[in-house]
C-alpha cells in the first residue's frame, strides 16, 4: 500500500471565524452589518459567522479571527467579559464611538451615577452599574479602532476585508473639513457663521451635517491631531457661550481624552 | 420529557433581537411556576443625563438610544418638545415626517420578518442558513429592506441616526426631484410587499390565541404615525398629556428595564397586531384587500400572526410613501423657529414595534429640567412573561430542546428591541 492512498483528501480551507460582541449600546453599529444590504451575502460566503446573537441562534466557542466589538463598559461583569473576549480574539476591532470612546452614557463620567440611578429607576437598589462608562481600549488591547456614531458601513467592510488580507484598511484619520473640501462644499462655518465641529473632528461621515446645512456635531470623534483650542475661540467668536461649547464637546464622543479636555477647559473658562 | 417531569427552560442569550436578555421558565408538569424575561442589557440613564441638555440636541441624543428606531425616538422627541414650547409645523413638514417613518417601518419590518422572525417558523438558525435554501426571498428581502433605508437617507443623509430632524421641521428638506427618484422602487417595493403578506401566511402557526388589551394610537383619518388619541380595546381613549395617570411602570429584581401597566388592569400589547386591530377601517384599500385576501381580519389574537401583520404594514407603508411623494410640495422654509420657553409636553409615536412615550419638562433658557421615555419593548415585557407563562404549558410534549426554541419564537413575534427597553434574548426553562 504507497503512502498516498492512505492520505486523506486535502480538506476545503476553513474559513476565517468572526465574532460580533455587545456592550452598552444602541445596536446600531452592529446593524450596519445587516445594513450593507448589497454585500452581506458576499461577506457572509466569505467568512464564518460564529458569534453575532442579533443575526443568529447559532453561538460557535471561539477562538475567533476577528473580534467586533460594540459598546462600552458599564458594569463589573463586563469589564471580566472583555478580558475573555480579548483572549478568544486573534484580531480585536472596536466598532463605533461606544466602544472607542465610552459613548453618549459617558456622561455620567462628570457626575454622580448614583444619582443618576435613583433618577431612572425606582427600585436603584436592583441596578449594578460602575461609575464610569469607558471605552475598551482602557480594558484590553485593541488592534483597530472603527470610529463614529455609527460608524460607515463602507468603512467597516474596507476593514475586514483588509484585515482578513493582511493590509492596511484605508480609512483616513483627516478631518471631516477634508472631506467638505472633496464634495467642493462652501463651509458652512466661514460663509455663514454656523459653529461646526468639523475642523477636529474625524472623516468618515462624508460630512454630512454641513450637507444638510447644520454644523458638524462630533459624532465621529476627534480626528489625529485636533486643535480644539483654536476651535473654541472661534465657537466663542460666534456668539457661543462657555457652556454651549463644553456641551458641543461633551456628546457621543465626550470621553475621548481630546473632546474630554476641551470641554474641561470651556467649564473652567 | 413529556408531562410529569419538572423542568426550566433557559435561554441565555436570546438571539435575533436588538439588545441583550435572557428567559428563564420554571415549571412542574404542565404548570409553569416562574417565567422572568431578564433585560440584562446595561442602563444607559437617558432620562438622568438629559437634564441640562438644551432641547434642540434631544432629538439627536434620544436617536442613540436605539440604531434600529432611530427615527422614532426623533419623532417622538421632537413632537414632545414642539409641544411644549407651543409650536406650529408647516402640512409639508408634517407629510415629510409620515415619509420618514414609513422609511424606517419598511427597513424595521423587513428585517423583523426575514432576518429575524422567518428563520424560526422555517427550522434555520438565521437568515444566512435560510439563504442556502431561499435565496431568491431574501435577496427580495435585503432590497425592501434596502428601499426603507434609501428613504430614511434621502431625508435624513444616513439611515442609522440620521441628521436632519429638527425641533420645528428639518435642517433641510429634500426637493421634489430626489423624492420622485424613489418612486420606481418604492413600486416594486409595493408589490414585493403584497408577496410578503402571502408568503408569511403560508407559515406555520400555533394555535395560541389571549385576550390581549389592545393599546396604539388612533388618528381620525390616517393608520397611525406621529398623532393621534391612545384607545385600546377596552375603552382606553386618551391624550398623550394623560398617558402617566393611565399607566404605570414598575421595576421589578430581574430586568433593567422597567414594566408598565394599565393602572387598575395589567399588562397590555403594542405593536403591529394592536395598531392593525384597532385602525383596520384606516389602512389603504390595497393593505385590507391584502388582509382580507388571506384571512386576516381584525381582531387577530395570535400574536405568532403578528409576522403577517407586518407584512400588511409593509404594503400600507409603501403605499403611505408613493401617496406622500405623490402630494409633496417643499415647505416655504424647512423649519420654523424654536425659541427658548418654558414647558412641559408629551408625545406618543408609533415605532415599529409599538408606542414610545416621550415626555420634557423645559425651562426659560431652553434646557431639559426632567426626561421621561417610555420605549414599546419595555410596554411589552409584561404581556411576553404573561404570554410565555400560558405558552411553555402547552409545551410539556415537547423535547426541552424545542420547548425552548418554541419560547423563543414566541419572545421574538414582539421584535422586542431590548436596546430600547433598558434600555434581551437568553431563555430558560427549569422543569422540576
Amino acid at each position: 500500500m504507497s503512502s498516498d492512498s492512505k492520505r486523506k483528501a486535502p480538506k476545503a480551507p476553513t474559513k476565517p471565524k468572526i465574532g460580533v460582541f455587545k456592550f452598552a449600546s444602541c445596536d446600531g453599529c452592529q446593524l450596519s452589518l445587516l445594513d450593507a444590504e448589497d454585500e452581506l451575502l458576499g461577506v457572509v460566503g466569505a467568512v464564518e459567522i460564529a458569534y453575532f446573537p442579533e443575526a443568529t441562534r447559532t453561538m460557535l466557542k471561539g477562538p475567533y479571527d476577528i473580534g467586533l466589538v460594540e459598546g462600552s463598559v458599564t458594569t463589573h461583569h463586563d469589564a471580566e467579559r472583555i478580558q475573555e473576549i480579548r483572549r478568544k480574539c486573534k484580531t480585536l476591532i472596536t466598532i463605533g464611538a461606544c466602544a472607542t470612546a465610552g459613548g453618549i452614557q459617558a456622561l455620567r463620567n462628570w457626575k454622580d451615577v448614583d444619582e443618576f440611578v435613583r433618577a431612572v429607576y425606582a427600585s436603584p437598589q436592583f441596578i449594578s452599574t460602575l461609575k464610569l462608562s469607558t471605552p475598551i481600549a482602557e480594558h484590553v488591547p485593541v488592534d483597530f479602532e472603527l470610529r463614529g456614531c455609527p460608524i460607515n458601513k463602507y468603512q467597516l467592510i474596507e476593514l475586514i476585508t483588509a484585515t482578513l488580507v493582511g493590509r492596511k484598511p484605508n480609512i483616513p484619520t483627516y478631518s471631516v473639513c477634508m472631506e467638505c473640501k472633496r464634495k467642493a462644499a462652501v463651509c458652512i462655518a466661514v460663509a455663514r457663521g454656523i459653529p461646526c465641529l468639523g475642523p477636529v473632528t474625524h472623516a468618515g461621515c462624508g460630512a454630512l451635517c454641513p450637507s444638510y446645512d447644520r454644523g458638524c456635531y462630533g459624532c465621529y470623534g476627534p480626528m489625529e491631531t485636533p486643535n480644539t483650542a483654536s476651535l473654541t475661540s472661534q465657537f466663542r467668536i460666534l456668539g457661543q457661550s462657555a457652556d454651549q461649547v463644553s456641551r458641543a464637546f461633551r456628546s457621543f464622543n465626550a470621553w475621548a481624552w481630546q473632546f474630554r479636555k476641551a470641554s474641561e477647559e470651556c467649564e473652567r473658562a | 420529557m413529556t408531562g410529569r417531569g419538572g423542568r426550566t427552560i433557559k435561554v441565555d442569550t436570546l438571539a435575533r433581537v436588538e439588545g441583550e436578555g435572557a428567559l428563564y421558565i420554571k415549571m412542574a408538569g404542565n404548570h409553569v411556576s416562574d417565567v422572568k424575561l431578564r433585560i440584562y442589557e446595561p442602563p444607559r440613564l437617558f432620562e438622568a443625563f438629559l437634564r441640562g441638555r438644551h432641547f434642540s440636541e434631544a432629538p439627536d441624543i434620544t436617536a442613540r438610544i436605539c440604531g434600529i428606531c432611530p427615527i422614532a425616538y426623533q419623532m417622538s422627541a421632537i413632537h414632545a418638545i414642539e409641544r411644549a414650547l407651543g409650536i406650529q409645523i408647516a402640512p409639508e413638514v408634517r407629510l415629510l415626517r409620515r415619509l420618514f417613518y414609513c422609511g424606517e417601518w419598511i427597513e424595521s419590518h423587513a428585517l423583523h420578518i426575514y432576518m429575524l422572525h422567518a428563520p424560526d417558523f422555517l427550522g434555520y438558525q438565521d437568515v444566512i442558513e435560510m439563504a442556502k435554501d431561499h435565496r431568491p426571498v431574501v435577496e427580495k428581502a435585503l432590497r425592501l429592506k434596502k428601499i426603507g433605508n434609501h428613504i430614511v437617507q434621502s431625508l435624513g443623509g444616513r439611515e442609522i441616526h440620521p441628521i436632519s430632524a429638527a425641533v420645528g421641521g428639518f435642517h433641510k428638506v429634500p426637493a421634489k426631484s430626489q423624492l420622485r427618484e424613489l418612486v420606481s422602487d418604492l413600486e416594486w417595493a409595493l408589490e414585493a410587499s403584497l408577496e410578503a403578506v402571502r408568503w408569511t401566511s403560508t407559515l406555520e402557526f400555533p394555535d395560541f390565541e389571549q385576550d390581549y388589551e389592545f393599546v396604539a394610537l388612533r388618528h381620525p383619518t390616517e393608520y397611525p404615525f406621529n398623532e393621534g388619541r391612545l384607545v385600546s380595546n377596552r375603552g382606553l381613549d386618551i391624550d398623550a398629556a394623560e398617558y402617566e395617570d393611565r399607566f404605570a411602570e414598575f421595576h421589578v429584581k430581574h430586568s433593567n428595564a422597567l414594566q408598565s401597566v394599565v393602572r387598575g388592569r395589567g399588562s397590555y400589547l403594542v405593536g403591529p397586531l394592536a395598531r392593525f386591530n384597532l385602525n383596520f377601517d384606516k389602512l389603504p384599500e390595497v393593505a385590507q384587500k391584502a388582509a382580507l385576501e388571506v384571512g386576516l381580519k381584525p381582531p387577530v389574537k395570535n400574536l405568532f400572526r403578528s409576522i403577517v401583520v407586518r407584512a400588511v404594514e409593509l404594503v400600507f407603508a409603501c403605499a403611505e410613501a408613493l401617496r406622500v411623494i405623490g402630494e409633496y410640495e417643499p415647505p416655504a422654509a424647512p423649519r420654523v423657529e424654536a425659541p427658548n420657553r418654558r414647558g412641559v409636553g408629551q408625545a406618543i409615536t408609533e415605532a415599529p414595534r409599538g408606542i414610545l412615550y416621550h415626555r420634557y419638562a423645559i425651562d426659560e433658557n431652553g434646557l431639559i429640567v426632567s426626561a421621561k421615555i417610555v420605549p414599546p419593548t419595555s410596554q411589552n415585557q409584561k404581556r411576553i412573561e404573561d404570554d410565555l407563562r400560558e405558552y411553555a404549558a402547552q409545551l410539556a410534549a415537547w423535547s426541552l430542546e424545542e420547548a425552548t426554541w418554541k419560547c423563543e419564537q414566541a419572545v421574538r413575534c414582539y421584535d422586542p428591541c431590548i436596546s430600547c427597553a433598558t434600555h434581551f434574548l437568553k431563555v430558560v426553562i427549569e422543569r422540576d
